[in-house]
């Protein structure tokens, strides 16, 4: 045993790298010998639909989604967490009511927050 | 290699070859065409890909909607001035070697819509077309065989030589005009390069020399 025992695995190795390696490099002579390269603006060009790109693809876009995605989480997650807190009110030490009321400020200072930017009046 | 001793040899069981034919045996039997169609010559050319003509007996099977994957146009339809730029573009973008089928009477000549303001008068204007495909639609036979006269002209390519094609010959460019749309028609209105019309030899009044109506 020892190093000797890994030697099948190596001549395998070579060998699937040849197999992978031996048609490329067979493709590479072939054009060198045979088809010259042909590039043009047309044939390097990006797009590939038969019309031309315009313009630069880095434009800069209104990502006015965010505005959606707030809200939602305001009032979704509020009304997850009012139940509960509805129906274990009685039950509520004073940290717990403390702790339910700074999340409750967090939604609504979202809310507020969204109302000063005039996202919920219908445009 | 002299032809009586290749067949000799294959009589005893050696079969012979030349790279230059393992070369074109390989290109005519892996032809992959562009998955485009312009009007109603595209429904024959489906018809031949499915199972009742069957296009994968030649190895043309796989249609790739990308250029770059594909080295056979099958012109199948009316071009209009409008989608004239865009053939010639997505021509542009495939890879050596490429061919052309033009198929159809519209993709030849424009078709029953020769006379109109806005058809193509044949694709040939501005690309080289390898095969022409008569009919209104053809048949998918006719597609079909048109395919294998593509086939036959594939094989007889040369390799070396001033015969050999066009992807071959360094000189030879594989782009070509795009036209674009001027204040009446597309400009140029064909690539002369490219654009051989044969000249029949009617006297015109007016002496015109182009011969073309």
């Amino acid at each position: 045993m020892g190093a000797n025992s890994y030697l099948p695995i190596v001549v395998l190795l070579l060998g699937a790298i040849g197999f992978a390696v031996a048609p490329l490099a067979l493709a590479w002579i072939w054009a060198k010998k045979f088809s010259p390269a042909k590039p043009g603006p047309d044939k390097n060009a990006i797009y590939e639909c038969g019309l031309e790109a315009k313009g630069d693809a880095w434009v800069p876009f209104k990502p006015g989604y965010y505005l959606y995605a707030i809200i939602f989480l305001v009032f979704d997650v509020e009304v997850v967490f009012l139940l509960p807190f509805a129906t274990e009110f009685t039950k509520f030490s004073a940290g717990d009511c403390l702790a339910m009321l700074v999340f409750l400020f967090l939604l609504v200072a979202g809310l507020a927050w969204a109302w000063q930017k005039n996202v919920l009046t219908w445009t | 290699m002299d032809e009586a001793l290749k067949t000799e040899l294959s009589k005893q069981g050696i079969f012979t070859t030349s790279l230059q034919e393992l070369y074109n045996w390989g290109r005519r039997s892996s032809l992959w065409p562009l998955n485009f169609g312009l009007a109603c010559c595209a429904i024959e050319m489906i018809a031949t890909t499915m199972a009742r003509y069957d296009l994968a007996r030649f190895g043309a099977e796989v249609f790739r909607p990308s250029p770059r994957q594909a080295d056979l146009m099958i012109v199948a339809g009316t071009i209009t001035k409008k989608m004239a730029p865009q053939v010639v573009r997505l021509y542009n973008q495939m890879p050596e070697p490429k061919y052309v089928i033009s198929m159809g009477a519209c993709a030849i000549s424009g078709g029953p819509f020769k006379q109109g303001y806005n058809v193509l008068k044949g694709i040939d204007r501005y690309i080289p077309v390898d095969i022409y495909i008569p009919g209104c639609p053809p048949r998918p036979e006719a597609l079909i065989d048109g395919f294998m006269a593509l086939q036959r002209k594939i094989d007889a390519q040369q390799l070396t030589g001033e015969t050999r094609p066009r992807h071959l010959n360094a000189a030879e460019p594989s782009e070509f005009i795009v036209p674009k749309f001027g204040a009446h028609d597309l400009e140029p209105s064909q690539n002369p390069d490219t654009w051989h019309p044969p000249l029949v030899n009617i006297t015109l009044a007016e002496n015109d020399e182009s011969g073309i109506a």
